[in-house]
């Protein structure tokens, strides 16, 4: 933080930075805006009225056809049901390899972690085929296990990776001190480890929900049956629940999905930004 | 206590399980999809081998080179547009807005997180001509202009989606330069400023010099990503129209699971890899000579 902001000359705002400001905001937000009307219209009226025009009336019931008769509320139950136990093992597994692999010495640890980045060049499309043919084989095909597990492996190398970064922030002496006095390795994890990278934890938590919410190709690659469908599946294929096209419900799933992800983001916005950027650096 | 550190049972606790989740589900699978590039089949009806096969038709496949100067093509442009429209952001946050940025910074933030399915479908309708006209038209037509038909043409789609990619991540690239640009020591600015240097050439002289490596890991971070898109195609042009828009990953899905073709399916997917390693590795490689040269 070293331009410091405060003792530099202050300079009147020249009017270009206020057009380009407002420009910014027009862009940001106008299609936000537009998405969240169009979402309250008739077909008619979505069809025959101007496009900047606001409904004529506000059709509240899209959102309740949306969620019920296009099923978004049972997308939005896959996903949760997908994405939180993966989030989960992702955190967990991946918190105790970072310690495993930055707190604790032997022999051949830099080479496992190099082993793990390697794991974030590599498509996910290098990977689909032979997992696909496991599901299959296996019989996991009709559940939202290969979503889990496919979430949990390709979640780990980014976790592992920042994991470790965060400890080696924390003093190796706290650890040794612990030891010192008795405790396992093991406890010494558990009780001053992981408390110690309960930020860091959320942090790398947002960014992986955030992946794996969003996740389109593996979510499409191993929901074949419309009773799994994740809520971005089902999204893509939402017209086909009401046969012609309406509008009015589908875009109301989109706000759906846009203003869940918005009520998260406005509580923790800082923590995203922070936590999406430093992940991309280390990636 | 060194013992304690090192202890072989507690590193295998520790770190099996996540070592063991990793390598069944991308390691193995890894190798595993390397060999099924020798292959043609799929799960159901079952693999035989075809030796090269796969190669030899990946090499006169006009569709792959369709895909793959898509993917080079979008790949270029989006990197060059998002990490600019990043970085000129950036420049206006640090320099003209100051204490007031964390507003903006969070409002041009937001689209990053939003799923991407939501995002190309609000653009499809946003850009779209019939059976309503969207926005973008009519303020065309407002002006006097005709509407466009947007996704009627390969070329006008590429464009949409450019726009809407850049819409979704400037705000990324411009927090992330950002946090290259504030570490620039005040000193050095200020003493620039002494010497008569001031707007563009400051830039030009001081600051893109000094977030050279924040700008190259930004660089390599859009490339990669911007070689494996996806979501974006799918959800605003399903790769149309005809196949247009069809980037290598999205060629690889179809011809895994729409025709049943794993083993080319495959073969696909290593090209893939080969260029996304490829490609990192030479970024990477121009990046470390420019900083040690200058």
């Amino acid at each position: 933080m070293a331009i410091d902001t405060s003792v530099r000359v202050w300079r009147p705002r020249r009017l270009w930075v206020k057009l380009v400001v407002a420009g910014l905001l027009v862009v940001e937000v106008y299609p936000l805006v537009w998405m969240f009307l169009t979402s309250l219209k008739s077909n008619d009226d979505y069809l025959n009225n101007s496009t900047w025009s606001l409904p004529t009336t506000w059709e509240w019931g899209n959102y309740t056809d949306a969620w019920t008769t296009g099923h978004i509320g049972l997308y939005v139950q896959n996903s949760l049901l997908a994405v939180v136990p993966a989030l989960a093992l992702i955190l967990l597994l991946g918190t105790a390899a970072g310690f495993a692999l930055q707190v604790m010495v032997w022999k051949g640890r830099g080479l496992t972690l190099l082993v793990f980045l390697t794991g974030m060049m590599v498509p996910a499309q290098m990977i689909l085929l032979p997992l696909f043919t496991v599901y299959f084989r296996t019989g996991l095909s009709g559940t939202l296990w290969p979503l889990i597990l496919t979430y949990t492996g390709t979640g780990l190398p980014l976790t592992v990776f920042m994991m470790a970064t965060y400890y080696k922030t924390v003093p190796r002496e706290l650890f040794e001190a612990a030891t010192i006095d008795g405790a396992g390795i093991l406890r010494a994890f558990w009780t001053i480890g992981l408390p110690m990278v309960r930020n860091a934890i959320l942090t790398v938590g947002l960014v992986q929900f955030f992946f794996i919410w969003n996740d389109l190709l593996i979510a499409l690659t191993f929901t074949n049956s419309q009773d799994l469908r994740t809520i971005q599946v089902g999204l893509l294929n939402f017209t086909g629940d009401f046969g012609a096209t309406q509008y009015g419900p589908l875009f109301a799933a989109i706000c759906i999905n846009v203003f869940g992800t918005l009520v998260i983001y406005l509580f923790l916005n800082q923590k995203v930004m922070k936590g999406l950027t430093s992940g991309a650096v280390k990636g | 206590m060194h013992r304690v550190l090192g202890d072989r049972k507690a590193v295998l606790i520790l770190l099996g399980p996540a070592l063991l989740v990793y390598s069944l589900i991308m390691l193995v699978p890894m190798v595993w999809s390397f060999g099924y590039s020798f292959t043609e089949g799929n799960t159901i009806e079952g693999f035989t081998g075809n030796g090269l096969d796969n190669f030899q038709r990946l090499f006169s496949d006009p569709a792959v080179r369709d895909a793959l100067w898509f993917t080079a093509k979008y790949a270029v442009v989006v990197t060059v547009g998002q990490v600019v429209a990043g970085y000129l952001l950036a420049l206006l946050y640090v320099f003209f807005l100051k204490r007031a940025s964390a507003l903006i910074r969070t409002l041009v933030f937001f689209p990053v997180v939003l799923p991407t399915v939501a995002v190309g479908l609000l653009f499809q309708k946003f850009f779209q001509v019939a059976p309503q006209t969207g926005p973008v038209n009519s303020l065309l037509n407002a002006v006097g202009l005709d509407s466009v038909d947007w996704f009627g043409s390969a070329g006008h789609a590429f464009w949409v989606l450019i726009v809407m990619d850049i819409w979704r991540s400037m705000g990324f690239y411009a927090v992330l330069l950002f946090a290259g640009l504030v570490d620039i020591p005040e000193e050095v600015l200020e003493s620039a400023r002494l010497d008569g240097a001031s707007g563009p050439r400051l830039v030009r002289h001081i600051v893109l010099p000094m977030s050279f490596p924040v700008l190259m890991s930004a660089v390599i971070f859009s490339i990669n990503g911007t070689l494996k898109v996806f979501d974006s195609i799918v959800a605003l042009t399903g790769g149309g129209p005809g196949s247009g828009t069809t980037p290598l990953t999205l060629y690889m899905f179809q011809t895994s699971f729409t025709y049943g073709d794993y083993g080319y399916g495959s073969t696909i997917a290593l090209l893939l890899t080969v260029v996304c390693l490829l490609v990192t590795l030479v970024v990477f490689r121009v990046s470390r000579r420019d900083l040690t040269e200058g």
